[in-house]
């Protein structure tokens, strides 16, 4: 490739939805920005440090696979997150690998078989203009990039200086059943036991999830006698908040949640399985464990 | 001695705290002697996020720092009485009162739309905290007179710019949004672009006259 030549992926179908993310946009919460970026952050780390790209490098995030996008110019790949297949034009390839492609091949993702969101990052990162830091989309303030359209051409920037090291990750197959590690928030006290209830409830995801918010049904949560009726003025959230209003039926908030909140914050999830709960699907049982 | 409007520092995940607080005036004196810190304060370093609401300031740290770690005691004993007030930036809004709410305002505080305008644009504001949505500053210093309750339905559309009241607050929406605020006027003035520095026209602590253009 010479120098100045105009690398890209043309998008050719975008699936379900797929945005244009990053590892997010903090310090803007006091004027009502959140933090956004991957919903499911590890994987497109791992899928980034594949193809030598600093970590937080701009990559897709793929709503439950469904994408086509054709390279321009020779592009190098990898696939993260959610597992399903894909296809260089009508070649099956790996996740988790480093993937060259020339210029003209299209890349196909599948439907994912487990999970919702699969990562991919390009050799350079995608080339969108920065908001406020970054070039990740917030669907609920509205900030950062439209979600990708068939017809895009998205820019990739220029490679990095190191080097892929190794072709492939190795990866577990995600669980069949998600455990989410939780510690107390800081209403846990409005609840009777309530950890013990997190704990011993079968938790079901409802079809109202998405990156704002997963939204849980099962046995109602009750609040102690002293704590029933009371009001709470708004507070500052952070994903993975548990947050109970008062039909007793948690959610756990997620990356694109309000910066602010009025309802009481009973647990929150541990930072590591943050990823997990990105992957839960509508129908999925769930269940809460001690952090 | 002990202080009596001291903060409570509540753990809030692996990366925050949220800081229990007496009202919005010590909010208001901890997120400033925090922002302070973080310019020279290597404690402070690591907030990255942090969030005034009414009684609570939520202080977030980069991943990976201890926010249990985080001196909030040493923050509060060192913040910066009041006295700093006539210093902080002042924004003047000119309105045009023609809300749909206004007659309905002074129907329910038994003031002429003409009074309504006129206690409103008398008062001065100051940007306790956002939320909401993108540029959206709640301001306190209404006065009492104004003090309404929400619509009992929201609407489904408020556009923007819109000055409005509420309970003890007053705001104007940034871009438009269902609301339930009851609508005053309007305002030219663009609150929020993120291509402008800084982004927020209001930022906590902003101080804010209306007048009646």
């Amino acid at each position: 490739m010479t120098s100045g030549a105009v690398t890209a992926l043309e998008v050719l179908d975008p699936g379900l939805l797929t945005l244009v993310e990053d590892l997010g946009r903090p310090g803007w919460a006091h004027v009502g920005v959140g933090r956004a970026g991957a919903a499911d952050a590890a994987a497109l780390r791992l899928a980034n440090r594949l193809v030598a790209n600093d970590e937080g490098a701009a990559g897709l995030e793929v709503l439950l696979g469904g994408l086509r996008v054709r390279a321009v110019g020779d592009v190098t790949v990898a696939i993260a997150g959610a597992p399903g297949p894909a296809w260089l034009d009508d070649r099956p390839v790996g996740r988790a690998a480093v993937l060259e492609i020339r210029s003209g091949t299209v890349l196909r993702l599948g439907p994912v078989t487990s999970g919702l969101r699969a990562y991919v990052a390009v050799r350079g990162g995608i080339d969108v203009p920065a908001v406020l830091g970054s070039r990740s989309t917030d669907q609920l303030a509205g900030v950062g990039p439209e979600p990708v359209r068939t017809g895009d051409v998205l820019a990739v920037g220029p490679a990095p200086r190191s080097w892929p090291v190794v072709d492939l990750a190795p990866l577990r197959e995600p669980p069949s059943r998600v455990e989410l590690p939780v510690v107390a928030g800081p209403h846990a006290d409005w609840f009777e036991d309530v950890l013990a209830g997190l704990r011993a409830g079968e938790w079901h995801v409802t079809p109202a999830t998405n990156r704002v918010a997963v939204r849980l049904t099962g046995p109602a949560l009750t609040r102690t006698a002293a704590a029933t009726g009371r009001e709470l003025p708004s507070e500052g959230l952070v994903p993975g908040a548990v947050q109970v209003p008062p039909d007793g039926q948690p959610v756990v908030f997620g990356v694109d949640h309000p910066v602010t909140g009025g309802y009481p914050v009973v647990a929150v999830l541990r930072r590591y399985a943050h990823g997990r709960l990105a992957q839960v699907r509508p129908g999925d049982r769930v269940s809460f464990v001690r952090g | 001695m002990t202080d009596a409007r001291a903060p409570r520092v509540v753990p809030y995940g692996d990366d925050a705290v949220l800081v229990e607080l007496a009202g919005l005036a010590e909010v208001r004196a901890l997120d400033d002697a925090v922002r302070a810190a973080r310019a020279w304060d290597p404690d402070a370093a690591v907030v990255v996020d942090q969030v005034p609401a009414a009684r609570t300031l939520l202080l977030r740290v980069r991943e990976g720092a201890d926010p249990r770690g985080l001196p909030v005691e040493r923050w509060w004993a060192g913040r910066s009485a009041p006295a700093a007030e006539a210093e902080r930036p002042e924004v003047v809004l000119a309105v045009d009162y023609d809300g749909p709410d206004l007659a309905e305002v002074a129907r329910l505080t038994r003031l002429t739309a003409d009074e309504v305008v006129a206690r409103h644009t008398g008062a001065r504001y100051t940007v306790a905290f956002g939320g909401f949505m993108a540029g959206f500053a709640y301001l306190v210093g209404l006065d009492p007179a104004l003090r309404v309750p929400r619509l009992d339905s929201p609407r489904e559309r408020v556009p923007a710019g819109s000055v409005a009241i509420a309970d003890e607050f007053s705001a104007v929406y940034p871009a438009a949004t269902p609301g339930g605020w009851r609508l005053l006027g309007r305002c030219e003035e663009t609150l929020f672009d993120v291509d402008r520095d800084p982004p927020a026209l209001l930022q906590p602590g902003t101080r804010v006259r209306f007048t009646s253009s």
